[in-house]
């Protein structure tokens, strides 16, 4: 910064953080990005003003699998990649019998 | 097209040179023309499109030769510091308290309610008085505090503190060496489990210094006691609302047994002992008694205190009266400015504690430690936001028996917190200040989560003093601040 200087140790971090941003940014536009549905557009759980899903472009149901097959989100569905592989095994069509997931116990 | 304003900010010219405080965020900041003349072309709260604010500031004069770049670069740093932001950004919500429980690191112990003087001023004992002296049942509460009570006040502490490796007791009155006993015991106590549990316990108490002997002495310097002596200057000023109940002025029984307790603690290389003035509205000559009290006495530190008074009161300041306040501060602030740059100690301690949060950029988000990191307990163990609201009845959160209602707690830091202090959102001083003393407010308005807004230009003024003073420091002697770095 050359017309600003930052004096006391907030301003310093704070300015630390600004310096460092534009490396944060260009770490999204690297030629293989982290995948996730954190960078890419997914409209999230959602429900019809009926509070059903069926006339939803991206059902609940379908999400949950963007969730756990795609990407790594424990926070939100049991993932795939290390703890629970077998979650979704006893149900094969979602959509119509997304219920019989297993209950998981982390 | 996005507008962006002015965030809340505090421009001083100091010496020449421009200094901004950033209220979003409390960093300080020095600008230069070309910064200043970016970021005064953003209007706060209604702002303007960039391509305007940058216009604005390209036909400034400051900025004649300066490359687009440079200016628009510029733009992007003031808004990365928060000094610009977009109209109308929508602010994550914040937590209002931290996680509960939340552990303690002080306990102030009122060791006795009793005093053997009657300063007129006294929030304690005179018209402004919160607490209760009698129980619910309309019996009278003990007025000393029993060793047993200490013993246990002080495991309750050491409980209530788990995973911090440094706590701090503190004893409070009434007069608090009335009761010295039970301190000498608690004291003992503490150092005992202290050393079991591998923690550090730090002690400190405030005394009107009548009951100094040569024992006591010895004793609060061999246990390293932070020690504030209630002490009002030189005998006119001291004498004028710190009387005996006869009505005779206490300074002459309390000066030979301060000056044998500096001397001591300083041949001990002791804590560093603070003199603790109330000033009333008959304090005249401020700079006098912080002379007389430190070259005088030898005082390490004087710390000053506005009296805290219903706005009736004779002796109380009020709004119009802050410019006495502004000036006596000031005029410290100066020699201790003086003082700095050539790194000598001053021992103005109001201005090293402003100064110490200006540096770190301390940012407020509750004013003072009560019901967080501090508690006060009453004569009988009960629970109080701090030492002034112990035994007033709503204030109470719990016992040391009982433990902490943390119910209560959370409820009284969510009411307390920052973003409940609507008023105080346009204000530059906030980080510092946070809405000031629960105590204070409360006796004002009857409402101890209601912003002091008697004292808001005061707060302003002080502020402006403190800014000014880091600023002048930080271009003539940084190095004066080394020791609030930490490494990063």
């Amino acid at each position: 910064m050359s017309h600003i200087t930052p004096v006391n140790r907030k301003a310093r971090l704070i300015a630390k953080l600004v310096l460092d941003a534009p490396e944060t940014a260009r770490a999204m536009s690297l030629p293989d990005p982290p995948f996730g549905c954190t960078t890419i557009f997914a409209p999230g759980w959602e429900a019809d003003s009926a509070g059903g899903t069926s006339t939803l472009c991206t059902p609940i149901e379908r999400d949950l699998y963007d969730c756990y097959h795609s990407c790594y989100w424990p926070a939100q569905v049991p993932d795939a990649l290390t703890n629970f592989p077998k979650w979704a095994n006893s149900c094969g069509a979602p959509v119509k019998d997304w219920t019989s997931t297993d209950l998981v116990f982390p | 097209m996005t507008a962006f304003a002015a965030t809340i900010y505090r421009r001083l010219v100091v010496d020449d040179a421009i200094w901004v405080y950033a209220s979003s965020s409390a960093a300080v900041l020095r600008l230069d023309g070309v910064s200043d003349s970016v970021l005064s072309a953003f209007p706060p709260k209604t702002g303007c499109t960039i391509e305007d604010g940058l216009a604005l500031a390209s036909a400034s004069p400051h900025t004649a030769d300066i490359p687009r770049g440079d200016i628009e670069s510029t733009f992007r740093e003031l808004v990365g510091l928060g000094l610009l932001r977009p109209v109308g950004e929508k602010l994550p919500p914040v937590a209002t308290v931290p996680p509960m429980p939340y552990p303690l690191t002080t306990l102030v112990i009122n060791v006795t309610n009793t005093c053997n003087l009657s300063c007129t001023y006294c929030y304690e004992y005179g018209e402004d008085k919160l607490a209760d002296r009698e129980r619910s049942d309309g019996s009278a509460r003990r007025s000393a505090m029993t060793a047993d009570t200490a013993i246990e006040s002080i495991d309750f502490l050491f409980r209530e503190s788990v995973g911090r490796p440094e706590i701090t007791v503190t004893f409070f009155g009434g007069e608090t060496l009335l009761n010295w006993a039970v301190i000498e015991s608690a004291v003992t106590h503490a150092r005992n489990k202290g050393r079991l549990e591998n923690r550090k316990v730090n002690f400190s108490l405030t005394t009107n210094a009548t009951l100094l002997t040569d024992r006591i002495i010895d004793f609060l310097t061999e246990h390293q006691f932070g020690i504030n002596i209630s002490i009002d200057g030189e005998e006119g000023d001291h004498d004028r609302h710190r009387k005996f109940k006869s009505g005779q002025g206490s300074y002459e029984v309390i000066l030979p047994r301060v000056k044998a307790l500096l001397a001591k603690n300083k041949a001990a290389r002791g804590r560093p002992i603070g003199a603790r003035v109330t000033l009333t509205r008959g304090t005249k000559d401020v700079r006098g008694l912080f002379r007389h009290l430190t070259e005088d006495l030898g005082f390490d530190e004087v710390g000053l205190a506005p009296v805290t008074a219903a706005k009736d009161r004779d002796y109380a300041f009020e709004p119009t009266d802050y410019h006495l306040l502004v000036d006596a501060f000031g005029s410290l602030a100066n020699d201790y400015v003086d003082a700095a740059v050539t790194g000598k100690h001053h021992g103005f301690s109001n201005l090293s504690d402003l100064l110490r949060e200006l540096h770190t950029g301390t940012n407020k988000a509750h004013p003072c430690g009560a019901g967080l990191g501090l508690l006060g307990v009453s004569t009988e163990g009960d629970l109080g936001l701090c030492h002034r609201f112990v035994e007033s009845g709503e204030h109470e959160i719990g016992s040391i028996h009982s433990g902490i209602d943390n119910e209560k707690r959370t409820a009284f830091l969510e009411a307390g917190h920052i973003s409940k202090r609507v008023d105080c959102h346009s204000c530059f001083a906030r980080p510092i200040c946070s809405g000031g003393c629960y105590h204070e407010a409360y006796v004002r308005t009857g409402d101890a989560s209601a912003p002091n807004l008697h004292a808001c230009d005061w707060i302003r003024a002080w502020a402006d003093i403190g800014l000014k003073s880091y600023a002048r420091i930080m271009e003539r002697n940084p190095s004066w601040f080394d020791r609030h770095e930490v490494p990063t």
